[in-house]
């Protein structure tokens, strides 16, 4: 595979895991920092704040590198926007399109179903439950985790942590409810 | 400085996330039906890749690049608010097909609508932090 199909195409999981997983010694040996990401909700909420009190107030100056982090995951997805040729070829398991097809899903190209992540949607109930509710489970979920999927599974199973392990198992339970058992109902 | 190492550091972690479709709402649908490897193993490698790394910075005791000892402490054990708090996200993670770190490559590679689940996400990060005392660890 050549650099520049390496641009165009979709990156096989060898690759993208082992890039990844290289994130843990790279943040930890230039500054001995832990990857995680949605600790930085929590900085954007002490950081509005106009008086953080009890949890959100703490030293934010100590955790200013991963908000910059952040930044770079947002410059980074616009980076990869910009290289990809084609937006509208992702690749998904046909086995998958079938299944939601039978949910009543049309629309397969992009990253995100169009039908569903929309703005007009935000008047819907659908909508606001895949959008609004979908977001308040996550930045709820993780708060009370203490960490998110880059946090508990990629660093805290790489360090072997009975908590990363016991969120993880949480992690996969309530996305197997939600994909099982609410989607029928929902969609 | 040292903030640019971390804001390149970023950049690459957000390439690889979309590049590998890891963002893909469709991807996670994929991996919580079970029906393609991809995203299983895009975890486990990472993990692999990352416990290894541990392993030898613990092995030859490695110190930071300006000679520091590298920290190895896990999270706390917090037995119930880990399991419902994992719960609760993951019910999450299935509607919008993003943890955290998508949501913000995806709004990076244009899909505006994720900044109102960010949105949704910090207001509820604040209702935590109101509501953790009476919420058991």
């Amino acid at each position: 595979m050549t650099f520049f199909e390496l641009t165009k195409e979709t990156w096989p999981w060898y690759i993208a895991g082992t890039l990844i997983g290289l994130m843990i010694p790279l943040l930890l040996l230039t500054d001995n920092k832990h990857l995680g990401i949605s600790s930085t909700m929590r900085d954007f909420c002490a950081f509005v704040l106009p008086k953080p009190s009890g949890y959100f107030k703490y030293n934010l100056k100590e955790h200013a590198w991963r908000n910059i982090f952040v930044l770079g995951v947002l410059a980074g997805g616009a980076i990869s926007a910009l290289i990809h040729s084609d937006k509208s070829i992702y690749a998904v398991s046909d086995k998958t399109v079938a299944d939601l097809s039978e949910l009543g899903l049309t629309d397969f190209s992009g990253l995100v179903p169009k039908e569903i992540f929309n703005w007009s949607m935000l008047l819907s109930i659908k909508g606001l439950l895949f959008i609004v509710l979908g977001g308040f489970l996550v930045g709820f979920g993780t708060r009370y985790a203490n960490g998110c999927t880059s946090g508990h599974t990629i660093m805290g199973l790489s360090l072997l942590s009975p908590a990363s392990i016991i969120a993880t198992l949480g992690f996969f339970a309530g996305g197997l409810f939600t994909t099982h058992i609410l989607f029928p109902i929902i969609l | 400085m040292k903030y640019i190492v971390h804001l390149i550091l970023g950049i690459i972690f957000g390439i690889i996330l979309v590049k590998s479709e890891v963002v893909s709402w469709f991807r996670i649908q994929e991996m919580f039906r079970f029906q393609s490897f991809h995203m299983y193993g895009i975890i486990s490698s990472a993990v692999a890749v990352g416990a290894f790394s541990v392993l030898l910075i613990k092995k030859f005791n490695i110190k930071t690049f300006s000679g520091e000892i590298i920290n190895l402490d896990p999270k706390p054990l917090m037995r119930v608010a880990n399991i419902t708090g994992g719960f609760f996200f993951g019910l999450g993670w299935a509607f919008t097909g993003a943890c955290p770190g998508p949501i913000y490559s995806l709004i990076g590679c244009g899909i505006w609508i994720f900044i109102i689940v960010l949105i949704s996400a910090y207001i509820r990060t604040l209702a935590y932090g109101v509501i953790r005392k009476k919420l058991p660890h």
